[in-house]
């Protein structure tokens, strides 16, 4: 390694700080007599230290973590255009608010007299999503999109089976999230994968033939699509799929788009996820953890996941008596500080800055769209919501390819737009501005990409050969799928 | 307008470039039929009208630290680091997304990698991946990867004494597989015998539950319940719920379980009335391509420097799609991290330290219930425990309901979880007890039970 590489840039694994001594934290003395394990837990049952872990101080630990911050992109640092992740400001208020004491502390096992504050805040926020939404219900328990999906697609399959139907098929379009045919698998189902029209809308002729074989349990669908497109026969598809007994599971991943302007519940939906991490602001994480809802119509009222919060008077209940539900699809009653920060972000706009926040994300994204057609090439020109799917075809004659713009535009200081999804798009680069920046902000992202365009044409090589300045190079990752270390080992002496 | 948002001059600019006189021209394609009007929503508030909503809605709880609290059954209070929430609230790490583009979110690989060395050696396993929900769904994974290591075994072995959310979530998830679920009730001793095991896990059987501290916070012979797990051919999954008790008690990873998962919550992270807690998942190297969720690697980049990806994601659902090994997506990422920052701190000797107070301070409780005479008593007194034991009373509810007017949660009462269970209430200690609180609840126990 360079001498002239920084302090920063040099900083190892924790691991590999360690120094034989060191401690990073001090409990308190213990008050009660000492009792040596071995006198109470059979022998063999038992482990000494362990010898791998860390030896380092709190310096050492304050050092290390905040170094590895600074190798991230956020969105506190500036645009964040991931397509269909909906990566918007997360303000600060929601943090404070739900580290309170009376929150963060709380016990899921506490009396329910101790926490009636905390079952008032999860009834007003299923009341906000109902309002949201146009539905009937909401369950709070799933822990992301995929979980809502799974557990909306197990109501599903409880309710035909009450009805004394074992129908084996779920529909799901060829531009559909991956998550949807995994759920769909997960809760029992058979996936047939149904090609988009030449407008990358639903086809409503294909999915009719497929109903007519009476084994078809449900469709899935992403409302707007993954194009950014609204599906403009989505109540039709409703219909239809309504009269063959079987159900709409909507996709509520883009529903940053329409809230305020649509209700999923008037377009027919049966089931609805929603991301509170992208439409309501809960921060990503680096992964998660995140939050999904399920909204359900009339019809899955019954089999929705126990407990429920009902209300009696000014008094909360965690009710499981729901004979016909799903059960549980995790421990306790969902992930409580996601919910509490979207009630938060749902309070601070209120009903006309929703509104307006869907207004601003579909504004945006048609300005990038305005700004950039003819420099990127548009496979399907229908007019666009929240996003936006260009792809790489103007600059593949060059040799370059979506994953080098990409990595381009690290070094022009962007996170770059989502990659090769989706999958009826070769090459696709796909641009979510959201709603959190302005003018400014999204010119020098335009204006960025156009520079690229112009160097594919210009230096591909240049583009090729990109990142130049990130705290990394790009990065093999052949050899880490081929030789994989997926962990930190001593060296053995 | 809106603090979140732009303002009227960049709105203005913005119609004006992409050809429109108004927003609601943008939405042209939404069709009137499923529009909605005005939201039945309060107006936007300011920052100072939030704080003071959730203010109210935190101040009609009571926070566990304004009592002695003995609550576990799954989620328990350990001593949290200044530091680790200090540096989870860096906006570098919370508000960046899955690292996707490798070159610009290192820190968030490179803490994962970390995490999964913590889980391993933790576990004693070889692989471990970078988070799930929660122990109740990582025991579901656990399951479910059997399911297709073992193909063509319809059963799936759970001990009773296994956390009964755990089980509930089991049942959810394996209705649609068309695995039967086959319980092992626990012995007088509060653990599943070896015998009774061997009995139900035939060769009919993919996969052979155990979860230890288990339920009870009873101590599970581990090595003869993988052995009979082995001998059967099934895959042994040892589950823990409790995850500072691997500071003192052997792992599954030491007697050849398959996986050893569950919830990692009290290394740290909040209760938060029951999430987002920490799932953990390892399991061995033969697994590895079997695995559920996200997998960080190491590599080097062009100038050959050493750096992190996510990687053997043909496993995942964004390139398997149907044929994915689990559908989760979005993990607990930023759960991993707050774990990985409070291992670090506590370190080599603070996991122990950690695990011999919490173990101490529950042996000073059983102590004093096992004076108590017969109307309250320990439900194992032969059974080792961790940090957590059962106590019997006719009436928990009651008793626990005596003892909350005196500002002590005295423990979980078993009839919170159905009807199954024996009559009386959890009770877990950790380091965070002191004494006082410790002889609070043996002086409440005393003059209330």
């Amino acid at each position: 390694m360079s001498d002239k590489t920084s302090l920063r840039q040099r900083e190892g694994l924790i691991f590999e700080r360690s120094s034989p001594g060191r401690v990073g934290y001090q409990l308190p003395p213990l008050e009660v007599p000492p009792v040596d394990p071995a006198k109470t837990i059979p022998a063999e049952l038992l482990r000494g230290e362990i010898q791998e872990l860390p030896e380092v101080s709190e310096v050492d630990v304050v050092r290390h973590f905040t170094r590895l911050s600074k190798w991230n992109y956020s969105v506190d640092e500036g645009l964040y255009p991931l397509g269909s992740c909906t990566m918007k400001y997360n303000p600060r208020i929601n943090e404070e608010v739900v580290r309170l004491a009376g929150l963060a502390q709380l016990h899921p096992l506490q009396p329910e007299d101790q926490v009636q504050g905390a079952l008032a805040l999860m009834w007003e926020l299923e009341q906000a999503l109902i309002a949201i939404t146009g539905m009937a219900r909401v369950t709070l328990q799933p822990a992301a999109g995929a979980h809502g999906e799974l557990a909306g697609m197990l109501m599903i399959r409880k309710s035909l089976a009450d009805r004394g139907e074992h129908r084996r098929v779920v529909l799901i379009p060829d531009s559909a999230h991956g998550t949807n045919p995994a759920s769909a698998v997960f809760a029992g189902f058979d996936v047939v994968e149904v090609a988009s029209t030449p407008e990358g809308t639903l086809d409503l002729a294909a999915i009719a033939r497929r109903l007519e074989g009476g084994d078809v349990a449900a469709l899935m669908v992403t409302v707007p699509n993954t194009l950014g497109v609204f599906e403009p026969e989505i109540v039709k598809a409703a219909k239809m799929l309504h009269e063959r007994g079987a159900f709409l599971y909507m996709d509520g991943a883009n529903l940053n788009a329409f809230v305020g302007i649509a209700l999923p519940g008037k377009m027919g939906a049966d089931a609805l996820h929603i991301n509170l991490h992208k439409t309501f602001s809960t921060p990503h994480g680096g992964g998660g953890p995140g939050a999904g809802p399920v909204a359900v119509s009339e019809a899955l009222v019954p089999y929705l996941p126990v407990p429920m919060v009902e209300k009696t008077g000014n008094l909360f209940t965690l009710s499981s008596d729901r004979p016909k539900s799903i059960g549980k699809v995790r421990g306790f009653y969902g992930n409580f500080g996601m919910l509490a920060r979207a009630l938060a972000y749902i309070r601070s706009l209120g009903r006309d800055g929703l509104r307006l926040m869907a207004e601003g994300a579909v504004l945006n994204a048609n300005y990038i769209r305005k700004g950039l057609e003819g420099e990127y090439h548009l496979q399907y020109t229908g007019p666009s919501l929240h996003e936006v799917v260009f792809d790489d075809s103007l600059q593949a004659a060059a040799g370059v390819k979506n994953v080098d713009i990409a990595k381009r535009l690290l070094d022009y200081g962007f996170h770059p737009p989502t990659m090769s999804f989706p999958l009826i798009v070769h090459g696709a680069l796909m641009i979510e501005p959201t709603e959190s920046d302005g003018i400014d902000e999204l010119d020098a992202f335009i204006a960025a990409m156009k520079a690229i365009a112009r160097e594919a044409r210009e230096n591909p090589d240049l583009v090729k050969g990109a990142p130049y300045g990130t705290p990394v190079r790009r990065l093999d990752e052949v050899r880490a799928a081929r030789q994989p270390v997926l962990r930190w080992q001593a060296r053995k002496a | 307008m809106h603090r979140y948002l732009a303002g009227e001059d960049d709105r203005r600019r913005m119609l004006a470039a992409v050809g429109c006189s108004s927003v609601e021209e943008l939405f042209k394609s939404v069709p009137a039929e499923v529009r909605c009007g005005e939201l039945a929503l309060p107006p936007a508030r300011s920052e100072e009208e939030v704080r003071r909503e959730f203010w109210a809605l935190a101040g009609r709880n009571i926070a566990p630290e304004c009592t002695a609290s003995f609550l576990g059954a799954g989620v328990y209070r350990h001593v949290t680091p200044a530091v680790a929430d200090a540096l989870l609230q860096r906006g570098e790490f919370f508000t960046a997304y899955t690292p996707y583009q490798p070159e610009v979110s290192q820190g968030t690989l490179q803490a994962i990698f970390e995490f999964q060395t913590f889980i391993c050696q933790l576990t004693g396993m070889e692989v471990a991946n970078a988070s799930l929900y929660d122990g109740a769904t990582a025991v579901v994974e656990a399951v479910l990867m059997a399911h297709r290591l073992v193909p063509n075994r319809p059963k799936v072995v759970v001990a009773g004494s296994l956390h009964p959310d755990y089980r509930a979530v089991l049942d959810t998830y394996c209705a649609p597989q068309s695995l039967t679920i086959i319980t092992v009730p626990a012995d007088p001793m509060g653990r599943v015998d070896a015998a009774t095991f061997a009995k139900a896990v035939g060769n009919d059987v993919c996969a052979a539950v155990v979860q230890s501290p288990n339920f009870f916070g009873v101590v599970e012979d581990l090595p003869a319940l993988a052995a009979v797990a082995k001998s059967a051919g099934a895959l042994a999954i040892h589950a823990v719920a409790e995850a500072t008790s691997l500071g003192i008690l052997a792992p599954g990873g030491v007697f050849g379980y398959d996986v050893v998962c569950g919830e990692a919550q009290a290394f740290g992270i909040p209760a938060a009335f029951g999430g987002p807690h920490l799932g953990f998942f390892a399991t061995r190297q033969a697994h590895m391509r079997q695995l559920p969720g996200r997998l960080v690697g190491e590599t080097v980049d062009s100038e050959g420097k050493r750096g992190y990806v996510l990687t053997l994601s043909t496993r995942e659902q964004h390139i398997r799609r149907a044929k994915a090994t689990s559908n989760i997506c979005t993990n607990h990422g930023l759960m991993a991290l707050a774990a990985t920052i409070v291992l670090s701190l506590l370190g080599k000797k603070g996991v122990r330290d950690v695990a011999l107070a919490s173990h101490a301070t529950a042996e000073y409780l059983k102590s004093g219930v096992g004076g108590l005479g017969p109307g309250v008593r320990l439900a194992f007194p032969g059974g080792p425990t961790y940090n957590e034991f059962l106590v019997l009373h006719d009436d928990p509810d009651g008793l626990l309901a005596r003892m909350k007017e005196e500002l002590i949660l005295g423990g979980v009462s078993t009839t919170r979880f159905g009807a199954g269970l024996t009559r009386g209430f959890l009770v877990a200690a950790t380091e965070h007890n002191t004494r006082q609180d410790c002889d609070r609840l043996l002086d409440a126990l005393r003059r209330l039970a």
